[in-house]
C-alpha cells in the first residue's frame, strides 16, 4: 500500500535515489532517537549497577541498589502516588478536554477569546503559578477563608494540607493546567473530520448524541492516543506542579517517582539509586504505553 | 460538520451552553486573578493577610520592578535583558523540531515502509525519557561536540527531546489525510518534497498550531536544560525568573514574583493568540474539494 | 613554596599589565534575592577594580540544590565555573571527585588557619589543603519573638525547656498561636536540631548526628527528643504545613504568633517590615542552647582550572576572605563573618549578639555544625533523617518508630 513500492525496482540511480529520499529524510531523526535515547537509557542503566554517588563512577555493585531502593518508604508511596495520579489525571482531562472541544465546536461566539482562555494555563510556568494554587488552596487564606467569610461557616476545603487527600489537589491543579491543550488537540481533531460525512449522517435522521458517538468520536482516535501519549508523558514528569505545591508533603504524602529520582540523584547524591528509580519508572512505563501503542498501531495496518 | 443548524433554533440549550463555557472560564481565570490582583499590591498588603482581596492601593512598581530592577543576579537588571535570550534559543528550536516532525508525519504516513511503525513506536517511547535522568550523559555529550554552554547546544538539546512529539503530531493528523490525493499528485509527476510542500503543508493548519504551542511552551518554560547547558551570558528568561522567586534565605516580594510570571508568559501567550487564528474551520474540507 | 608563591606574585604582576579579557573569573551562586545579590555585588566591584571580569552564573532554588545539578552539568561537559557557592559536606563530596583547587599557599600567606573557626575549617579543607573560601556563619538556633506579645502576658525570654513550655501554654491561653511554624523538612529539622541540642547536650548532638553513633541515636535520649517535637507540635497551628519559611515569620511580625524558630535569615524580614530588634521583637537561643551555636556556613568552593591556581582565582579567594566584604557582606545578609576578627562597628544589635556568640562558642569548643542545613553529616543521611523527622512530626510515626527508623535511615545511607 506504500507509494514507494510502486516504484520500478530496475530503476537509473536517480530512480533509486528518490526511492530512498523517504528513508534519508527520517534518518537524521532516527540516528539521534538511537544516541540520545537509547543509548541514554543504557547508560543509566549500566549507572544503575555502580556505586555513583555525586558523578558517575564505574565500580559495579550488582543488585545493591535495587535493594536499597525498595528498602526506602518513600518509594512506595511514590509509585502508588504516580498510580493514582496518573489515572485520574489522564481521565479528567480527556472526558474534560472532549467536553469542552465539543462545545466549542458548536459556532460558537467569541469562540477564539474563550479558546485562548482554556488554553493560557499552559504558557504559565508552574515556577510561580504554584504559589497562586498554593495559597488559593490553603485554608488559611484561600477558598475555605474567603467562603467561611460569605457566611458559610462550616465549609472545608483542606485537602493539601491533609495526608490523605493532597494528592488530590495536585490532580485539580495538573488538570487546570492542560486540559485546555488536550481541548486543543481535539479541536483540531475535530476540524480535521471530513464534514460531508456528517452531513449524510445528519439527513438520515440521527441525533446529535448519536452523530458523536458513532462518527465523530471514533474518528478522534488518533487524537486520543496524542492525548493519551501527552498526558501520561505529563503525569510521569510531573516535576515542577508537586514541588510548587507541596514539595512532596505533608510528609512524604505527595512524593512521586520524579521528584523521588531527582532527589536521590541529585540532592542526596545517591546517583546510583536515582539511576535505578529511573530504570524501575521507564519498566513500568514501558509495560503500560508499550501494549497500548502496539494495539493503536497494528489496527491502523 | 454543521449540528449548529438545528441547535441554534433551540435558545435554551444555547443559554446552558454558554453557561457552560462561562463557568469553565471562571475556572479557568481563578488563578490569574490571584496573580493579577497580587502583582498589583503593595508587599505589606500582602504579607499582612488578604492575599485573595482586591488591592487596596493599586500600584504598578511590582511591574517596573520585575522588568527593569529587580535582583536576579549580582546586578539588578530585572528580566528584561533575559528576553532575548530565550527568544533566540526558542524560535530556531520550535521551528525545527515542527518541520523535522512535519516531514516525519509525512514518510510515516505516505511513504511507509517495512518497519516504519514499529520504528514509530520507539521514537514515541523516547517522549517518556525523563530529563532528570538525561542530564549528565547530555552534558558529556555537549562537551565531545563542543557545544557546552552555547546556544546552538541549547537549541540542539531542545531539538532532540522535541520531535517525537512533533512527529506524534503531524503523524497522527496526516494519517486521516486522503492517500488518493497524495497519489493522484503523484500520478501527474510531483515529486516528495513537491508533494509535501504543495498538499500536505498547506491543510496542516490546526495540527501545525498544536505542535507550535507544545514546542513553543515546552521550551519556553523549560528550566532544568536552560539551567545546565547554557553559559553566563545566555541564560533563558526561566532561570532568571527562577532566580528572582526562589531566593532562599532573602525577603521574598510576593508582588514582583506574579508580576514576573505574567511577564514571562507573555510570549507564549502572543504565540496562542496569533497561532489561534489558524484554526479556523474547513481547511481540511476546503483541500479534499480542490 | 617559596618558590610557587613568588610565581604567584609575578603572575599578578603580569595580569595588571596585560589585557583583561582573559582574565574572568565565573562565579556559579544562589544569592538572587536583593540584599544577597547587592552583597555580592561589592566582591563583583572589588575584583573589577583589580581588572578582573566577573561572569555571573547564578542559579536560585531549592537552597542551593538547583545550582548543584547546574554545577554537576558544568564539570561533567568539561566545563566548570571558577568558584561555587556551596555548603558543609557537598565541599567536601567535590574534593574527594579531586575537582578542586588547592588553596594551601595562599591560605598560608594570608593566614587563614588563624582566623577561621577551626569547626568551619572542617569544610574549608579536605586532607589538609584549603579548598573553599568561607564567606559567613549563619546560625540556626535562634527564637524570634514578637516584643508586644510576650510583654502584654508578661513573658520573660525563656531559659529552659519547662520555661518555655510554660511560655507557650501561655500564649496558647491567650488564643494567639504559639509558634509560628512553616511544614517543610529542613524547617522541621531546624527545630529537631535545638531540640537535640538542648535535650542531650552538646556530646550528644555530636554522638548523635556528627559521629552517627548508633546507640546515640537509638537512645532514650534521642525518644525524649521527639516526644518534645510532638510537645512543640501542639503549640503550632493546624495549617502550618507546606508554609513558607517567611510566611511564618510575617505571623509573629503581624502579632498573630509569638515565637518562631528559625535561623538568623529571618532578622531580614523583620527590618524588611519596618521592626527593630529589642524594641518590636527579640531574638534569643533555643533554651537550653544558651551556650551553643548550631551553625551552617556559605563557603565559596574553587575549581581547579589548571595545575596552578591562577591569579584570578587567587584574587578571588583573598577578596572574599577580606575583612571588608567579610563586613560589607554579613551586616546586608544578617549573617556573621567567617573570620572572629573582623569589627562589629558597622552590625546592629542581633549581629553583635551572633558575633559575640560565635566567638564564645568557637573558643569553648561549643560551635557546632548543623544537621538540618548539612554541615553535620552527608547529604544523604541528612535527607534521612529528615524524612523520619518530617514524618513524626506530621504524626505518621509515634517517638517509639521514629527513633528505629532513624537508626535504619542511618543504616542504610551510611
Amino acid at each position: 500500500m506504500s507509494l514507494s513500492e510502486t516504484a520500478n525496482p530496475r530503476g537509473s540511480v536517480v530512480d533509486r535515489l528518490r526511492d530512498a529520499l523517504p528513508k534519508l529524510v527520517l534518518s537524521p531523526t532516527i540516528a539521534i532517537v538511537a544516541i540520545f535515547v537509547y543509548g541514554f537509557i543504557a547508560f543509566t542503566l549500566y549507572l544503575s549497577f555502580t556505586d555513583s554517588r555525586i558523578l558517575p563512577s564505574f565500580g559495579w555493585v550488582g543488585w545493591h541498589n535495587y535493594e536499597n531502593l525498595f528498602r526506602i518508604r518513600a518509594w512506595d508511596t511514590a509509585v502508588s502516588n504516580l498510580v493514582v495520579f496518573g489515572v485520574l489525571y489522564i481521565t479528567i482531562c480527556c472526558v474534560l478536554g472532549l467536553l469542552l472541544a465539543i462545545l466549542l465546536d458548536q459556532k460558537i461566539r467569541a469562540e477564539g477569546f474563550i479558546r485562548t482562555i482554556y488554553l493560557y494555563p499552559m504558557a504559565l510556568s508552574f515556577i510561580v503559578t504554584g504559589i497562586a494554587w498554593k495559597w488559593f488552596l490553603d485554608p488559611g487564606i484561600g477558598i475555605e477563608a474567603v467562603v467561611r467569610g460569605w457566611g458559610w461557616e462550616t465549609f472545608t476545603f483542606n485537602w493539601i494540607k491533609d495526608r490523605n487527600f493532597a494528592i488530590y489537589t495536585i490532580v485539580i491543579a495538573a488538570v487546570w493546567q492542560t486540559s485546555g491543550f488536550v481541548m486543543a488537540m481535539f479541536l483540531a481533531g475535530l476540524r480535521g473530520i471530513d464534514s460531508e460525512m456528517m452531513k449524510a449522517a445528519q439527513i438520515d435522521g440521527a441525533s446529535t448524541f448519536a452523530l458523536y458517538r458513532r462518527i465523530v468520536i471514533p474518528q478522534l482516535r488518533p487524537a486520543f492516543m496524542s492525548a493519551f501519549v501527552v498526558l501520561a508523558h505529563m503525569a510521569i514528569k510531573s516535576y515542577d506542579l508537586v514541588i510548587a505545591l507541596t514539595g512532596g508533603g505533608p510528609g512524604t504524602a505527595t512524593e512521586v517517582p520524579a521528584t523521588f529520582m531527582y532527589s536521590y540523584t541529585f540532592t542526596r547524591n545517591q546517583m546510583g539509586i536515582g539511576a535505578a528509580s529511573a530504570v524501575i519508572m521507564l519498566m513500568t512505563i514501558a509495560a503500560i504505553i508499550v501494549p497500548y501503542l502496539w494495539s493503536e498501531l497494528r489496527e491502523k495496518k | 460538520m454543521s449540528t449548529m443548524s438545528r441547535s441554534s433554533s433551540l435558545r435554551p440549550a444555547r443559554v446552558i451552553l454558554y453557561l457552560l463555557l462561562a463557568l469553565f472560564c471562571i475556572y479557568y481565570l481563578l488563578p490569574l486573578y490571584v496573580m493579577v490582583v497580587n502583582s498589583l499590591k503593595p508587599l505589606s498588603e500582602i504579607t499582612s493577610g488578604g492575599m485573595m482581596s482586591l488591592p487596596k492601593q493599586w500600584t504598578i512598581a511590582p511591574w517596573e520592578s520585575a522588568w527593569s530592577t529587580a535582583q536576579v543576579g549580582v546586578e539588578a537588571t530585572g528580566l528584561k535583558p533575559y528576553f532575548l535570550n530565550s527568544i533566540i534559543m526558542v524560535v530556531p528550536a520550535v521551528a525545527l523540531s515542527t518541520l523535522v516532525g512535519a516531514l516525519n508525519g509525512y514518510v510515516l504516513t505516505k511513504w511507509t515502509f517495512r518497519g516504519a511503525t514499529i520504528l514509530f513506536g520507539l521514537l514515541l517511547f523516547g517522549c517518556f525519557i525523563p530529563f532528570q535522568m538525561v542530564l549528565i550523559p547530555m552534558a558529556r555529550m555537549l562537551g565531545l561536540m563542543g557545544l557546552a554552554g552555547t546556544v546552538p547546544g541549547l537549541i540542539f538539546v531542545h531539538f532532540v527531546y522535541g520531535i517525537g512529539f512533533s512527529t506524534l503530531y503531524f503523524r497522527n493528523y496526516y494519517a486521516a489525510f486522503p492517500t488518493e490525493l497524495v497519489r493522484a499528485a503523484q500520478i501527474d509527476g510531483a515529486g516528495f518534497f513537491r508533494i509535501f510542500w504543495r498538499i500536505l503543508l498547506p491543510s496542516s493548519g490546526p495540527i501545525a498550531v498544536v505542535c507550535v504551542i507544545w514546542q513553543f511552551t515546552n521550551i519556553w518554560n523549560d528550566f532544568l536544560f536552560g539551567a545546565s547547558f547554557s553559559d553566563f551570558d545566555s541564560q533563558p528568561m526561566t532561570v532568571a525568573l527562577n532566580n528572582l522567586v526562589q531566593s532562599s534565605t532573602g525577603v521574598k516580594e510576593y508582588n514582583v514574583h506574579f508580576a514576573g510570571a505574567i511577564m514571562a508568559a507573555l510570549p507564549t501567550l502572543l504565540v496562542y493568540i496569533v497561532a489561534g487564528r489558524y484554526f479556523v474551520r474547513g481547511l481540511m474540507a476546503g483541500s479534499v474539494k480542490g | 613554596m617559596s618558590l610557587k608563591s613568588l610565581k604567584l606574585g609575578l603572575a599578578a604582576l603580569a595580569m595588571s599589565t596585560s589585557m583583561a579579557s582573559a582574565a574572568d573569573v565565573e562565579v556559579l551562586h544562589w544569592w538572587t534575592s536583593g540584599g544577597e545579590a547587592a552583597a555580592l555585588n561589592v566582591l563583583k566591584q572589588d575584583l573589577e577594580s583589580q581588572g578582573i571580569g566577573w561572569k555571573d552564573m547564578p542559579v536560585a532554588g531549592g537552597g542551593g540544590t538547583q545550582a548543584m545539578t547546574v554545577l554537576r552539568a558544568r564539570v561533567t561537559s568539561g566545563n566548570p565555573p571558577t568558584a561555587v557557592q556551596m555548603l558543609g559536606f557537598d565541599i567536601t563530596d567535590w574534593a574527594k571527585e579531586g575537582a578542586l583547587a588547592d588553596l594551601n599557599i595562599l591560605a598560608g600567606m594570608e593566614g587563614w588557619d588563624e582566623v577561621v573557626p577551626e569547626a568551619l575549617q572542617k569544610f574549608s579543607k579536605y586532607d589538609g589543603k584549603w579548598v573553599a573560601a568561607p564567606v559567613n556563619v549563619h546560625s540556626t538556633n535562634w527564637v524570634w519573638a514578637n516584643k508586644a506579645i510576650l510583654d502584654e502576658l508578661g513573658i520573660e525570654p525563656p531559659q529552659t525547656w519547662d520555661e518555655f513550655v510554660a511560655a507557650l501554654e501561655k500564649v496558647k491561653a491567650s488564643g494567639k498561636t504559639a509558634i509560628a511554624h512553616g511544614g517543610q523538612a529542613w524547617q522541621d529539622a531546624t527545630i529537631f536540631d535545638a531540640v537535640v541540642m538542648a535535650t542531650g547536650g552538646p556530646e550528644f548532638y555530636q554522638k548523635a548526628f556528627i559521629d552517627l553513633d548508633e546507640e546515640a541515636l537509638g537512645s532514650d535520649t534521642m525518644k525524649e527528643s521527639f516526644d518534645r517535637m510532638a510537645v512543640i507540635r501542639s503549640y503550632v497551628d493546624d495549617n502550618f504545613s507546606g508554609r513558607d519559611w517567611n510566611l511564618a515569620t510575617a505571623m509573629v511580625i503581624n502579632g498573630d504568633a509569638a515565637f518562631q524558630m528559625m535561623g538568623d535569615w529571618a532578622k531580614g524580614e523583620f527590618l524588611n517590615a519596618g521592626k527593630k530588634p529589642d524594641e518590636d521583637f527579640l531574638c534569643f537561643r533555643f533554651p537550653g542552647t544558651q551556650d551553643q551555636v548550631t551553625f551552617n556556613a556559605d563557603q565559596f568552593a574553587m575549581f581547579a582550572q589548571g595545575p596552578e591556581v591562577g591569579k584570578e582565582q587567587a584574587a578571588l579567594a583573598t577578596a572574599i576572605l577580606s575583612p571588608s566584604f567579610q563586613s560589607a557582606f554579613n551586616v546586608v545578609k544578617g549573617s556573621v563573618p567567617a573570620r572572629t576578627d573582623v569589627s562589629n562597628e558597622a552590625f546592629d544589635a542581633c549581629g553583635k549578639k551572633g558575633m559575640a556568640d560565635l566567638k564564645k562558642a568557637a573558643d569553648s569548643g561549643n560551635l557546632y555544625g548543623s544537621m538540618a542545613h548539612g554541615h553535620a553529616n552527608p547529604a544523604a543521611i541528612k535527607n534521612a533523617m529528615y524524612d523520619v523527622i518530617t514524618a513524626h512530626f506530621n504524626g505518621e510515626y509515634d517517638s517509639e518508630t521514629a527513633v528505629e527508623e532513624l537508626v535504619t535511615a542511618v543504616q542504610i545511607n551510611k
